[in-house]
């Protein structure tokens, strides 16, 4: 386990869900499935968030929304669509308004499957996210080195 | 023996010429030459008593005395006329009452004039009051000449009187000096009736209608402070013979706290302590200079001095007693309501007034370490306070405006009008500065005498002070994106005194070891006989070092070259300005930071009334219990 | 002045800081019934924020929390070798300032609605804070710690309204419910996360680490109630810390957040009545 992994923060965003998955997010904290074991917390905040919890589908108006709290979080950091609405739109990717999955805003990393999803799979996708931050960070300090090397010999 | 009566006539032929020269350049030219002139008498002053106090000065001349006595009736006769003129007939009333009772007291011999050894008199008391009048105060009327120069292209309405204005300055401290030097206790009484009448017309210098209200509130609380001044001098003289100020605690003589607690009302009306506060507040429709010097650096200033002079003679009594306790009610209702105000000047008002009700309780337990921390409370609250002021009339001379919701995002606006302000905000409330020092004697005098209600009073009374000075270092601080900086700064001479009041604001916390050493401790030590210790010198250094800590902040602020800036949190719709955010229609909202007021709790309405009321109680309780206690 | 004991507690603060944070967590976890994070996730998750990219709405933010660790730091050694009461609680009011100025330097409504409330709160602890400092002058008749650990009998036994008191006002220090108005840790939510919201990565964990050396300091001032000159007070002193620290976890957990009308209220009544009395029959007796 890396240094990104044992310490995920999250932050819960909803598009326009209907609310199922929400729940099932909000389970994960009980007592019954307690991800906190996992030093996984619900922070509500981007600039402390690691990783980005969509819920719903993203129409026109959530789209700014969520690629506002995206950039505001700072690197490393991931993405995980809860549910089936979050991946593709689901059910509601048809109405007039609504853009598709949250990878119509931002990259998304990790897909969790479900109508509503559940908190077992939630805390599964969670934890890949968490394994993806160290991958990340680890890419991020290969390039920063590359690009040492590189202005030294130049 | 000349160099006091220098320091008291220099500023007077200066204010003559004021009242004549017409032209600016010139008038501003004889400003600086006699606050130069001023200055150097002071230092010269303190230089040549500074080995041997205290050092006494005689005027040997009748015609002196009659001269005075000639400048009290007139002053009486103008009080009388500009008061019926405005209608207010009590004013003259009280104005006749005390010139009647000090004409007779005069006239009648009682006065002893021949008997009277020493017109003057310097100690280390003295000293420190005409430096900070010589400094502070030639300072704030260098700042004066430019301040009031955009005074008057601001407000046109108001009719061009920079003559007169300069005048009454110079004339004023004309008769601060007078106040700190004097021995006779009916000089002292005339300089203070000069400095009222001071007040009176530099608060009416605009001649609105609110500004010609408010100078009769101060004339009148300065009058009633007046009568009781007067009767306790005639007090002094008839019964217990004592004519001078040196003399009052010589005698023991068990009526002599009559007297001291005449003349200590007569202090708190001065230093606008409750329930004579109200005239403070009005004043502060005067012009910024105005407010830094007579209303918080200097006139008022008076007030405590005269209570530390005669504070021997009520402490260890329950007159006293209730005293200090109505300077502490002051204390306390004044920070607390100085949360609810929005106006910078209203606040340093408040501020002043708290500032001041401590000095009085220091003043009045009269222990070594209450009056050390008296005197320093002095020093510092003059230079910070001052610095405010200053800085407040700058800041509305560029902005237009001296609410402190407009203070907002200072720092980028006009940063180093904000870098001077937290000076003097830091300077007032905070470690290791100044304020701070003093504030830290005075709760181990409170604790050393036992002074429970006092101690209780204080430590509410610093946890509101800490509350409104941050909450306003809160506003100037935040650091708004895409601000810019005004393409204003204030003029030369507002800059020098403002940074010079900075430099001496730090200085003195660097130097207050020294201070004490030369300055408070032999005075003190004259006083009880023997030296002690109130701040340990290891506190001191570790003191010192703190701030040292402080001063390596611009050093610092270089530390995050390398980071991502970013947009503030407004739960995702920030519009990327970080001003305004995105509304529920999709337009474009401003976003607006108020400061905390808590109007409905701490507000003037709710407490100022209660508060004179106890002060009130207070005083009466005082009085009954002198009068029971000597039938 | 005994320097060791302050480079002890410069060295060792952040780790014990870190360990007591880890085991109130723990035990939160096990008051809920949950299972709660490893004892060392404190540090695992400051690792973390401190490999985080530097992401800071102002230049200046950074800078001022790092003197608000200096001046925490400052204030704690201070303390530890055995200096002025009075002079740590004025140290500890200026290291505050910073982190209030840092807060409202970002010009966020979270952060700005966080720092009012942790200015408020300080309004209303502080005279608590002072009246303690009064209370162990008045007990041992010296404001340096040393002094008071050297004092034939602890504290407490003169100072026992004090000690409620201040034990009370903890829950403010703490960041403990029902006092945890202007920021809270982990997983509790007010207001986003109040006047730490726009502390992001490094920033942030040098706050964390800030409240560890801070946490470790106010300990050290409960155990001060307890300083004796005898070897059975040190036993005592650790035991009450213990104890006091397990109270403000239960509290955390028994309480709702109140409004800061109730919060002011209830501890300025309680310093004028309490802790005010406590002193008044001190003088009498003393």
């Amino acid at each position: 386990m890396g240094r990104f992994s044992r310490s995920p923060w999250v932050i819960h965003y909803n598009g326009s869900s209907c609310n199922g998955c929400d729940i099932e997010v909000l389970a994960c904290l009980t007592p019954l499935y307690d991800v906190e074991r996992f030093g996984i917390i619900n922070t509500g905040n981007p600039k402390h968030a690691d990783i980005l919890l969509v819920t719903g589908g993203i129409n026109a108006q959530a789209a700014e929304v969520l690629k506002q709290i995206y950039e505001q979080m700072p690197n490393p950091k991931a993405v995980v669509a809860v549910g089936i609405c979050a991946a593709s739109g689901g059910i509601f990717a048809d109405c007039y308004n609504m853009l598709g999955g949250a990878d119509k805003a931002i990259p998304v990393d990790v897909y969790v499957p479900g109508c509503a999803a559940r908190p077992e799979a939630i805390i599964d996708g969670v934890v890949k996210a968490a394994n993806i931050l160290d991958e990340k960070y680890a890419q991020f300090k290969q390039k920063k080195k590359r690009k040492r090397e590189n202005t030294h010999e130049a | 023996m000349s160099l006091v009566v220098y320091l008291i006539l220099v500023p007077l032929p200066a204010a003559l010429l004021m009242l004549l020269i017409k032209n600016n350049t010139l008038r501003n030219i004889v400003v600086v030459a006699t606050v130069a002139a001023v200055g150097t008498l002071a230092v010269l002053l303190t230089a040549g008593s500074f080995q041997q106090e205290p050092q006494y000065y005689l005027v040997s001349s009748a015609e002196v005395n009659i001269l005075l006595f000639a400048i009290e009736i007139l002053l009486t006769l103008y009080v009388i006329g500009v008061s019926v003129r405005g209608r207010k007939y009590l004013i003259a009333a009280l104005s006749l009452v005390q010139a009647a009772a000090l004409s007779w007291y005069e006239l009648s011999g009682h006065h002893l004039t021949e008997s009277l050894s020493h017109h003057f008199f310097v100690d280390r008391l003295s000293m420190i009051m005409v430096l900070i009048v010589a400094f502070v105060g030639g300072l704030i009327a260098v700042y004066a000449m430019s301040y009031m120069k955009h005074f008057h292209e601001h407000h046109k309405d108001v009719q061009d009187r920079r003559g007169m204005f300069f005048s009454v300055i110079f004339v004023f401290f004309s008769a601060m000096f007078g106040i700190v030097l004097s021995n006779d206790l009916v000089w002292i009484f005339l300089f203070w009736e000069i400095t009222t009448v001071c007040s009176y017309l530099l608060i009416g210098y605009t001649k609105t209608k609110e500004a010609k209200r408010n100078a009769f509130t101060a004339l009148l609380y300065n009058t009633i402070g007046g009568v009781f001044f007067a009767a306790g001098i005639i007090f002094f003289g008839m019964l217990l013979h004592v004519t001078e100020l040196n003399d009052i605690l010589k005698s023991d003589n068990g009526l002599l706290v009559i007297p001291a607690l005449l003349i200590s009302v007569a202090a708190l009306t001065k230093s606008a302590q409750l329930p004579f506060s109200k005239w403070l507040l009005g004043a502060m429709v005067a012009p910024t200079p105005t407010s830094a010097l007579l209303h918080s650096s200097t006139m008022v200033k008076a007030g405590v001095y005269i209570m530390l002079r005669v504070a021997p003679l009520l402490s260890g009594n329950m007159a006293g007693y209730f005293i200090v306790l109505v300077g502490g009610v002051t204390f306390l209702a004044a920070s607390v309501m100085a949360i609810s105000q929005n106006d910078a000047k209203k606040v340093l008002a408040y501020s002043t007034i708290a500032n001041l009700g401590l000095i009085i309780s220091c003043a009045g337990i009269g222990t070594y370490e209450s009056l050390w921390a008296a005197v320093f409370l002095i020093i510092f609250h003059a230079v910070s306070k001052s610095l405010m002021f200053l800085t407040v009339g700058s800041v509305e001379g560029l902005m237009g405006s001296r609410d402190i919701e407009d203070m907002h995002g200072l720092i980028i606006k006009l940063p180093q009008m904000a870098i001077l302000m937290t000076v003097g905000i830091a300077g007032m409330f905070l470690a290791p500065f100044g304020m701070l020092i003093s504030k830290w004697a005075a709760m181990k005098a409170f604790l050393d005498s036992k002074n429970m209600i006092m101690l209780l009073l204080l430590v509410f009374g610093s946890a509101a002070t800490l509350f409104y000075w941050t909450k306003w270092l809160g506003k100037i601080v935040a650091i708004r994106h895409l601000s810019e900086r005004l393409d204003k700064k204030a003029p030369k001479c507002e800059m020098t005194a403002m940074v010079s009041l900075a430099i001496i604001t730090v200085a003195a916390c660097l130097l207050f070891p020294v201070v004490s050493q030369y300055m408070v401790e032999p005075l003190l030590t004259r006083m009880f006989g023997a030296a002690q210790t109130v701040i340990s010198e290891g506190n001191q250094h570790i003191m010192l070092l703190l701030l040292g800590m402080i001063l390596l902040l611009p050093v610092g602020l270089s530390l995050t070259r390398g980071s991502r800036l970013t947009t503030a949190y407004m739960g995702g719709i920030n519009s990327g300005d970080n001003r305004h955010f995105t509304g529920a229609g999709g337009d474009m909202k401003r976003m607006y930071l108020a400061n905390w007021y808590m109007e409905r709790y701490f507000g003037e309405k709710k407490l100022f009334t209660a508060a004179s009321l106890l002060a009130t109680a207070l005083l009466v309780f005082a009085l009954i219990y002198l009068i029971g206690s000597t039938i | 002045m005994n320097w060791l004991f302050a480079l002890i507690y410069v060295l060792s603060a952040p780790f014990l800081g870190g360990l007591i944070a880890g085991i109130d967590l723990k035990i939160t976890a096990r008051m809920q019934g949950r299972q709660g994070p490893p004892i060392v996730q404190p540090f695992y998750d400051v690792i973390k924020l401190l490999h985080k990219e530097v992401s800071v709405v102002n230049r200046a933010e950074m800078f001022l929390v790092v003197m608000f660790l200096l001046f925490m730091i400052a204030t704690g050694v201070i303390f530890f070798s055995g200096g002025d009461l009075l002079l740590v609680i004025f140290a500890l009011t200026l290291a505050s300032i910073f982190l209030l100025t840092a807060s409202y330097s970002t010009n966020s409504p979270y952060s700005n609605l966080g720092a009012d409330r942790e200015l408020l709160a300080m309004m209303a602890y502080e005279p608590m804070v002072l009246f303690t400092a009064m209370g162990f002058y008045m007990a041992s008749k010296t404001f340096s710690v040393s002094g008071i650990c050297a004092s034939s009998l602890p504290a407490i036994v003169y100072l026992p309204g004090i000690f409620v008191g201040f034990v009370f006002i903890l829950a403010f220090k703490f960041r403990k419910s029902p006092f945890d108005l202007s920021a809270s840790h982990h997983a509790h939510q007010e207001l986003v996360s109040g006047l730490n919201t726009e502390f992001s990565g490094p920033t942030l964990a040098i706050v964390e680490i800030t409240h560890w050396y801070e946490n470790v300091m106010l300990l050290g001032l409960v155990y001060l109630f307890f300083a004796w000159n005898s070897s059975v007070s040190p036993f005592l002193g650790l035991a009450a810390c213990l104890l006091v620290y397990f109270l403000e976890i239960l509290m955390d957990n028994s309480f709702a957040r109140v409004r800061w009308k109730w919060a002011l209220k209830t501890v300025w009544i309680l310093t004028a009545t309490v802790g005010f009395l406590n002193l008044v029959i001190l003088s009498l007796i003393l």
